[in-house]
């Protein structure tokens, strides 16, 4: 592993974009953000501008207005960017998947490098599911 | 001539106070950490963050805009930040004497990193950002006349010396100056008005994270962005730096007085830390009244002091 690889490792920036969700997954996410989980321990940090971000963090249904804002929040990332679809929703659908407004899971619009399955996802999920994308 | 360069390249100039800034940024995020009872990141996460944003990341420049002042006002930031710290750093380690009345010209370095933050999101031609330069700009003008007076008061209470190096002088012969009544005055309003330079909370509405996402860095990122983070870096270094310098006693580099020059920049670091996670955003109108009642009548109060010997 090259320096510039280990040193994007050891400090993603994660933007989190929430879709149509039951703001379930959004909370996991904020679980891991806290004292008890603290992914600030693997350099890890939340930012507010998807103009900072190393990682965009999917979850929820992504229906056909949440499409343009994800293909644009895409286009304006810099890259080397990973995407992460979090959550049922996320990675196929969910619940969601027959709703009318439904416009495809996240990989049908966007590339995706790893996905958490789970209705809502556990923390300890989402940090392993991290954990694997690093070592990819 | 080499050593010249050597002073201004890397001790103490630019590469040593990027890598002792980048340190007590861990530090602050490490106390930050502790203060929420979590664990915090690793001890060489600033350097990670650092040469991630600029070997790994794209650099992407804004459609609208000035593309030119973007790029240009991080490197003139950090051009600001480098020669204030290597002027305050020379005289403070006794290696160089400083010129008559570089105590002014530090003043004048100090405020061009936020004077740069403010054109750079001007020219990003983003509204969040327009907003953040305002209130940076609001925020600028209200705290640099209380820096102007405290750097007075300090100038008065050393006998009107106007270089770095005469006022520690004057600091080895009465004891440091926060020893003394107008002293403790001076050193409260430093304080906020370092708070206030660095951007952090009470103090940090032009980049507010949860407001206006970043506010003025919103549209920087790759290289660009980690000059930012280099400056920032920076500054945490050298305004305690000032601090020390001005009225904690300057620096003493021999035998055991070396502990204490690493204990003095540790205990400002945190007393600034323990304060940003302390303490709620103000609005920037609330900021600017803090600044131009409160403090400044505080530094005019010390001045009258000092005139009373005190
Ligand atoms: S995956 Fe489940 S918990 Fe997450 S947003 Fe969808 S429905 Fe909610």
């Amino acid at each position: 592993m090259g320096f510039k690889e280990y040193c994007f490792k050891k400090s993603l920036w994660l933007f989190h974009f929430g879709g149509a969700s039951c703001n379930n997954c959004d909370i996991e996410i904020l679980a891991c953000l806290t004292p008890r989980f603290d992914v600030e321990r693997f350099g890890m940090q939340l930012v507010g501008t998807i103009r900072h971000a190393d990682v965009l963090l999917v979850n929820g249904s992504i229906n056909q207005k949440d499409k343009v804002r994800l293909l644009e929040l895409y286009e304006q990332a810099p890259k080397p960017i990973l995407v992460v679809a979090i959550g049922a929703c996320g990675c196929t659908g969910g619940i969601f998947a027959q709703g009318n407004t439904f416009a495809g899971p996240v990989d049908k619009i966007i590339p995706v490098d790893a996905y958490i399955p789970g209705c809502p996802p556990k923390p300890e999920a989402i940090i392993a599911g991290i954990v694997k994308l690093l070592h990819k | 001539m080499y050593k010249d360069l050597l002073y201004y390249l890397i001790f103490p100039g630019f590469i040593f106070i990027s890598v002792a800034g980048a340190f007590l940024s861990w530090f602050d995020r490490k106390i930050t950490a502790w203060v929420q009872f979590r664990k915090g990141p690793p001890l060489l996460q600033p350097f990670y963050d650092f040469f991630k944003l600029l070997l790994v990341k794209e650099t992407i420049l804004p459609a609208s805009g000035s593309r030119l002042t973007f790029l240009m006002s991080p490197v003139f930031g950090l051009t600001g930040a480098c020669l204030s710290g290597i002027l305050i750093m020379l005289p403070a380690l006794g290696l160089k004497s400083g010129f008559s009345g570089d105590m002014i010209v530090i003043f004048y370095m100090l405020t061009i990193p936020s004077l740069t933050y403010m054109i750079g999101a001007l020219a990003a031609g983003n509204p969040l950002a327009a907003v953040g330069a305002s209130r940076e700009m609001k925020l600028i003008i209200s705290y640099e006349l209380t820096f102007l007076l405290v750097i007075a008061a300090v100038i008065l209470k050393a006998d009107l010396a106007v270089t770095v190096q005469d006022i520690i002088l004057a600091q080895g012969e009465k004891g440091p100056f926060v020893g003394s009544l107008s002293g403790i005055l001076l050193f409260i309003a430093f304080v906020f008005c370092m708070q206030a330079k660095l951007g952090l909370v009470p103090f940090d509405m032009a980049e507010a994270e949860t407001e206006i996402t970043h506010g003025s860095f919103i549209e920087y990122s790759g290289t660009a962005y980690a000059l930012i983070r280099l400056t920032k870096y920076m500054m945490l270094f050298i305004l305690p730096a000032f601090l020390c310098v001005t009225l904690l006693g300057g620096f003493r580099t021999d035998g055991i007085h070396l502990l204490w020059t690493v204990l003095k920049m540790i205990g400002v670091v945190l007393l600034i830390t323990l304060i940003r996670n302390t303490n709620p955003r103000v609005r920037i109108d609330q900021a600017m009244r803090f600044f131009f009642i409160w403090m400044n009548l505080l530094v005019i109060v010390a001045i009258v002091l000092i005139y009373f010997g005190l």
